[in-house]
């Protein structure tokens, strides 16, 4: 089974499983315990798992069960999202076309659990792991809800050493960060641990609704005192002519493909975006062997950090500014990416088309703050570009306009990991003091929070748009009365 | 045109930036040049030098070397997570450079390699006379004709296939 399976990889090592049969589209095909369904069909070079309604093939793209492409399906159940499927013995799979008929017989009867806490957090990114372990280290009994199978939220898929302070885990690799903070997580008797589980909405009892994603179905309802939410942010798509031809993948679920699963989701590519983002996943994908062509990138200047730029350059790939995306071509699957350069008012320029020939593309075009569930609570939001979209509104404890709904990391505005840590532990710090649980710490994180870390000039632009949506409590006060 | 646009770091710029060593510092030790000239908010490679030989008023503000405290030990190479450090060695004929490398396949002393510039072309061949790691970062010596040691910034070893 060597396929698209990473052999040698600088920093993994990837412990495979037993290994498992199962059917696919009536042919016989080997994947690892531990797999996704799609994994194990990506690593024998299958690109195609469905088909749209007007015939369109459908491929990976997020690899988290967020975008809907991957629906196949399994064992006679259609819509399944094979991309977070674990892979089994016996199952059956095929690829699903259109819109499927409601399967005749439904399986597996849904078990209910009600849960009584002092504090749910939801997302166990660096930001929700940050607040349940201080919580938790407390004394207040925490529910942490996590819809992957995994908790770490980013962290799970980075395989560089994160920057920061070492205060905050500076200088460690991602997915320690992620293993480290899940151990203390795991090892805490005042936390319980939900994961493939995802948080769906808010009832009018003052419960939160969660529900298994794979596996057993199961439905909680959880009533806490206090809500934490971090559910993280989620990509954009970019537009251009079969942007949604398989090949075409998410940043995030090409680091799924080969960070999690050692699968190398292309042999050659191009990478639209140069923030960090993208400067890292190219990088990433170099030491996944696979063959970066460029990274395109609409402005005049590169988006990212210099020294995330300076790593990929130097092993010859080549950054494209003031150029942008047109199409891409392929029959079933990308076989060809065009660009074009752009000009001031970023329209493209006929005549400066460049062709490049692979089968992956990538984009890394931004990320937008994961604020659905937020906003079916009913939490004010505000639309600031410099936080990457729709943000809620907070207080300097990072409490939301509903009171005991607090907010941390990447959905209060997209930024880095340290600022995420950061956040967790000032809503769970504000949690404690009202509480009367406090031991000063909370002052310390706020201090450094804005007058320390966030000074960076690089940071400016985060800065600058989380103070236009940092209430005083007297004004969030206002904005409730106004509100309500 | 600048490195915000390149991400490359043209020999103007790192004059400028006073990140190349004085000549007389470089004859008696190796010593690192940290090419890092952006106010990020990091500080590993502070507490990561032994010899306190690398500073920051800020978390964000550049980091400095004070060349005099700096051995060239190549603790920091292995440590900044920006691989922006590297050693240089000009005390021999040939100049040694250390750089920072997290590629297949490992580096192992002997092995020949192709030595690319901040832009990635191939600038000539040389020889890893030392490989070391830290949590799966080499620090890789290699020797390179004397005139690249301003050049050189990444490998692409070349195993011997018996
Ligand atoms: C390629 C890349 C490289 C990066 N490199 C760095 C770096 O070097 N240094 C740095 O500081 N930062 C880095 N970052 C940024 C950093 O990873 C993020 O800022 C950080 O992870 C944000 O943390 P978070 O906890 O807010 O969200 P996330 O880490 O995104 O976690 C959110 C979690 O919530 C879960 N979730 C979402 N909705 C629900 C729901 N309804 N129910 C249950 N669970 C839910 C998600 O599954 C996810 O696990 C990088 C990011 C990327 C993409
Ligand atoms: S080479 Fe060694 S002594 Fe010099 S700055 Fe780096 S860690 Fe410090
Ligand atoms: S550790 Fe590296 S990236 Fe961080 S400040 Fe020092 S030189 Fe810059
Ligand atoms: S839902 Fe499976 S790839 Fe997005």
């Amino acid at each position: 089974m060597r396929g698209y399976r990473i052999e040698e990889h600088p920093i993994l090592k990837f412990r495979r499983g037993r290994v498992v049969k199962f059917r696919f589209n009536g042919v016989e095909v080997e994947g690892y315990e531990g797999e996704s369904v799609l994994a194990s069909l990506y690593a024998l070079g299958y690109r195609v798992f469905s088909y749209s309604k007007t015939g369109r093939p459908r491929g990976a793209f997020c690899m988290i069960g967020k975008c809907s492409s991957c629906l196949a399906r399994v064992n006679g159940v259609p819509n399944t999202r094979i991309c977070i499927e674990p892979v089994r013995d016996g199952l059956v799979v095929e690829t699903q076309s259109g819109l499927p008929e409601i399967p005749s017989e439904t399986h597996g009867d849904v078990s209910e659990e009600e849960i009584e806490a002092d504090a749910v957090v939801v997302g166990s990114g660096p930001a929700g792991l940050q607040a349940a372990l201080t919580l938790a280290g407390h004394g207040l009994k925490v529910v942490l809800v996590e819809e992957h199978f995994k908790l770490g939220g980013q962290l799970v898929k980075q395989t560089h050493r994160f920057f920061g302070d070492t205060a905050y885990y500076g200088g460690v690799r991602g997915f320690r960060i992620g293993e480290l903070l899940a151990e203390k997580v795991r090892a805490s008797s005042n936390i319980k641990v939900l994961t493939s589980t995802r948080v769906y909405g808010f009832f009018a009892e003052g419960y939160l609704g969660a529900a298994t994603v794979t596996g057993e179905p199961r439905h909680y309802l959880i009533k806490s005192k206090y809500t934490i939410v971090a559910t993280g942010a989620s990509e954009r798509l970019a537009l251009f002519e079969n942007n949604d031809l398989p090949g075409v993948m998410g940043a995030g679920g090409a680091q799924t493909l080969m960070n999690e699963y050692g699968i190398r989701p292309g042999d050659r590519a191009v990478v639209v975006g140069s923030g960090n983002v993208g400067l890292i996943v190219a990088y990433q994908l170099l030491q996944a062997g696979v063959d970066v062509k460029a990274i395109l990138e609409l402005r005049d200047e590169i988006g990212g950090w210099f020294v995330h730029a300076a790593k990929i350059r130097r092993h010859g790939v080549p950054i494209k500014t003031r150029r942008t995306l047109l199409r891409v071509e392929g029959h079933d699957r990308v076989e060809k990416a065009v660009s074009v350069a752009v000009d001031g008012g970023y329209n493209p320029i006929p005549g400066t088309e460049e062709a490049y020939d692979v089968d992956l593309v990538l984009l890394a075009v931004g990320l937008q703050p994961s604020y659905a569930l937020l906003g079916q609570m009913g939490a004010v939001v505000k639309h600031v570009p410099e936080l990457g979209g729709l943000v809620p509104v907070r207080t300097w404890s990072m409490e939301t306009s509903i009171p005991g709904v607090y907010v941390a990391g990447d959905l209060s505005g997209v930024e880095e990991a340290t600022a995420a840590f950061l956040e967790g532990e000032l809503a769970a710090r504000s949690i404690l003091e009202k509480e009367g649980l406090a031991d000063g710490g909370r002052a310390e994180v706020l201090h450094y929070l804005w007058n320390v870390y966030r000074m960076s000039p690089v940071l400016e632009r985060a800065r600058r748009g989380k103070l236009s949506v940092t209430l005083s409590e007297g004004e969030m006060e206002e904005l409730r009365r106004g509100a309500g | 045109m600048s490195f915000r646009r390149t991400g490359v770091l043209s020999v103007e710029e790192l004059a400028r930036l006073g990140i190349i060593p004085p000549e007389e510092r470089m004859k008696k030790k190796p010593v690192a040049m940290i090419e890092c000239p952006e106010e990020v908010p990091c500080n590993i490679c502070v507490s990561a030098c032994p010899f306190n030989a690398i500073r920051k008023e800020t978390l964000y503000s550049r980091p400095r070397l004070e060349e005099n405290k700096c051995i060239g030990c190549g603790v920091c190479v292995v440590k900044c997570p920006g691989l922006a450090i590297f050693v240089v060695d000009l005390r021999g004929e040939d100049a040694l450079l250390t750089l920072p490398y997290e590629m297949s396949p490992p580096p192992a002393k002997g092995d020949k390699c192709l030595l690319l510039d901040r832009e990635g072309r191939v600038v000539g061949e040389g020889e890893v006379v030392k490989a070391w790691s830290y949590d799966s970062t080499w620090a890789v010596t290699v020797r390179v004709p004397r005139d690249m040691w301003l050049h050189v910034r990444a490998i692409k070893v070349v195993k011997n296939r018996a």
